[in-house]
């Protein structure tokens, strides 16, 4: 994506400002004094419930600063003073567990969220284009508000090359789906309906002629290629 | 050469997450068992007799880690490792999505083998829609008193939480999930001390892979001898293998360890598009050294593909067939090591970037054949160098790749260099020629 000299390929641009002065005179940001800090009642009740889970109340922060992007649409400096207000934690520990995931953002990139995958199955599948496809037509339909970004493997090489659509997973995709996907977000449809995971009766589509007899024993003690697993074993097959 | 269907029973049925479906069809039976009719030491020596290997990549026997965990009265936890993010892996979403209720299931009854009460299923937070069928699924646990105080008015709690990670391949990597769960940035601890001593909240915490755990009600269920009769000798029981990349049915097969390497790429997978040819694998995710051609007709066991200079890590086959070029291919890996590394260790924090822009420059013409040497040291000195191995899973398939491909990264160099030796000349127009002869030598 955002080529930036050494920075290329995944690695997300600086964020603006990185490199003004800053000011070693002023106080450390301390624990949000919960009285002083607006929080909309249902993202606290939600932080609140989360803590509740866990031993320890830090265990929270992954899902809490979740929540709150869930709410602001990025993990803003408003954002983390609300989820520290509530944690009784500093501002800046929320901000270095939230530049350390790829989930949250740092930066208002968008509410919601392409993730084409294009880590090694994909790759080989040329998801590349597939994400160049998408991108162009954002760019060219003018869709707003959407993080639109290559990411590492998602987890659904069987669907290669897919995408995940606000954590709906697509595929097989390819450069053809662009314009309906692209649409689709704009008109605040669902995405490609019948080709994810999630819905029923969703099949890869591909060709039955090499499908295998599935054996359904529950006692498989020979091997279907010939002999017991160990005889082929003692053999050293193939060696 | 076939399919079996232990893992993967009852899956065609999309009405299986609900909790009664799972009970009708036998399920939570063997949690009675386990809690009813066995010690928690006869639980534990089950699955240790099982041989039952953890299914996450490194193969450790399960039974012997749990056994790690000191005995009394403590708060030790379970942790289940549902960060799948390994490229070519895909199973633990299969069994999530399809079947929740026997990991769930599993989680409780290594809690009684562990005497652990508080047990995290720590889930991608990519795979959102396959947590929210956790999420359901442990309620009705929870509902029908599996999960809670004195399950089945037995002296045994246990309480179970789906937490959702944020996005981070290192959090696969069990002392980094422990951080990542205590909400911090995940990044890997010193060992030891080992997980098994001081783990979660510096208590003790067992972290299995979620295929593991759902091997677990089996193996109490039908016995450790039903168990053993799947599988080698050192592979027992069944295996999710995903399979994926160059392969005309790219798919999770549930296999027995110990069927040929060919069997599942092509009996199963399809083998590659017709009139392409193997070229490499991946016999165990990204993360494994490739192995070529020559390998397919070894069994597809943990000590097989050990022996052949590579492993079985969670059975994710990723298939490259003979049109794909291997530098691409490389660079794409190394990208993706380089944008996962903490940034902790030195070694891998550099070493993934400096891999990154060497194959950057063997792929625009600006390397010489000496940076294979080169990329082959700076491999060497990042394998064994950190805390944790996410720097050695890219150093050991592009140092594989190296080893068995030389001659095709040699061309590339070479191919790389001519055509920008063409380009310039091209460049150099016929006047640049004239005012270079006046110019005269340099």
């Amino acid at each position: 994506m955002q080529d930036a000299g050494d920075e290329g390929g995944l690695r997300q641009p600086l964020p603006p400002g990185w490199d003004e002065a800053v000011d070693l005179e002023a106080d450390p940001a301390v624990v949000p004094d919960p009285a002083e800090v607006e929080v909309p009642p249902e993202l606290r009740a939600r932080i609140e419930e989360l803590m509740a889970k866990y031993p320890d109340r830090h265990s929270a922060a992954l899902p809490a600063l979740g929540a709150a992007q869930d709410v602001h649409g990025w993990c803003s400096p408003e954002a983390m003073r609300q989820v520290a207000a509530v944690m009784q934690v500093t501002p800046a520990y929320l901000s270095s567990v939230a530049t350390f995931y790829d989930m949250l953002r740092t930066e208002p990139s968008g509410r919601r969220y392409v993730y084409v995958c294009t880590s090694v199955s994909c790759h080989l599948s040329d998801a590349k284009s597939v994400f160049d496809a998408i991108s162009g037509e954002a760019r060219d339909q003018g869709l707003e508000g959407v993080e639109i970004r290559e990411f590492e493997c998602l987890g659904a090489c069987d669907m290669a090359p897919m995408a995940s659509v606000d954590g709906r997973y697509v595929g097989p995709l390819s450069e053809d789906d662009a314009p309906e996907i692209v649409s689709a977000m704009k008109e605040g449809r669902q995405v490609l309906p019948g080709r994810s995971l999630e819905d029923p009766g969703y099949g890869l589509p591909w060709p039955e002629h090499a499908r295998p007899a599935v054996e359904e024993t529950l006692h498989p003690d020979v091997s279907p290629a010939g002999g017991t697993v160990k005889d082929r074993d003692e053999e050293g097959l193939g060696k | 050469m076939s399919e079996v269907r232990i893992l993967t029973e009852h899956m065609e049925r999309d009405d299986l997450p609900q909790i009664g479906v799972y009970e009708e069809l036998g399920g939570y039976k063997p949690l009675r068992k386990a809690l009813v009719d066995l010690e928690p030491e006869e639980v534990l020596s089950q699955l240790e007799e099982s041989g039952l290997r953890g299914r996450g990549g490194a193969g450790f026997s399960m039974g012997k880690k749990a056994s790690f965990l000191p005995k009394g009265e403590m708060d030790k936890f379970i942790c289940c490792n549902a960060d799948e993010s390994e490229p070519g892996a895909f199973k633990d979403r299969l069994l999530m999505q399809k079947n929740p209720h026997r990991l769930i299931e599993g989680c409780i009854i290594a809690s009684i083998a562990a005497e652990a009460n508080k047990g995290f299923i720590f889930i991608r937070g990519e795979y959102a829609h396959q947590a929210d069928i956790l999420d359901a699924a442990v309620a009705e646990a929870y509902e029908r008193g599996y999960l809670g105080e004195r399950i089945l008015d037995s002296d045994h709690s246990f309480g179970l939480v789906v937490h959702r990670g944020q996005g981070a391949y290192i959090c696969g990597e069990e002392t980094a999930l422990l951080d990542a769960l205590e909400g911090k940035r995940g990044n890997p601890r010193l060992k030891p001390p080992f997980p098994a001593n001081q783990g979660l909240y510096q208590g003790p915490t067992l972290i299995n892979n979620v295929e593991t755990l759902c091997c677990v009600p089996m193996i109490i269920e039908r016995g450790v001898d039903w168990f053993r009769s799947m599988g080698t000798e050192q592979s027992t029981g069944p295996k999710i293998a995903s399979v994926s990349g160059d392969v005309q049915r790219p798919g999770n097969y549930e296999i027995e360890l110990g069927i040929s390497v060919r069997d599942v790429i092509y009996g199963l997978a399809g083998g590659p598009p017709e009139g392409r040819e193997v070229k490499c694998f991946f016999p165990g995710g990204s993360s494994a050294p490739i192995l070529t051609a020559d390998h397919l007709d070894l069994p597809f066991t943990y000590e097989a593909m050990a022996d052949a200079g590579s492993m079985l890590g969670t059975a994710s086959v990723i298939v490259v067939d003979d049109r794909q070029p291997l530098v691409p291919l490389a660079l794409r890996l190394a990208e993706f090591y380089r944008h996962e590394s903490c940034g902790k260790c030195v070694p891998c924090r550099e070493g993934t970037n400096w891999t990154v822009k060497m194959l950057e420059r063997i792929d625009s013409g600006e390397a010489s054949p000496m940076d294979l040497e080169i990329m082959a040291q700076v491999q060497e000195n990042i394998i064994g160098n950190c805390l944790c191995v996410l720097g050695d899973s890219m150093a050991m398939p592009i140092g594989s790749m190296i080893q068995h491909f030389r001659g095709e990264f040699e061309q590339h160099i070479a191919e790389a260099r001519e055509r920008n030796a063409r380009e310039e000349a091209a460049a150099f127009s016929a006047g640049d020629l004239a005012a270079a002869v006046e110019a005269g030598p340099a």
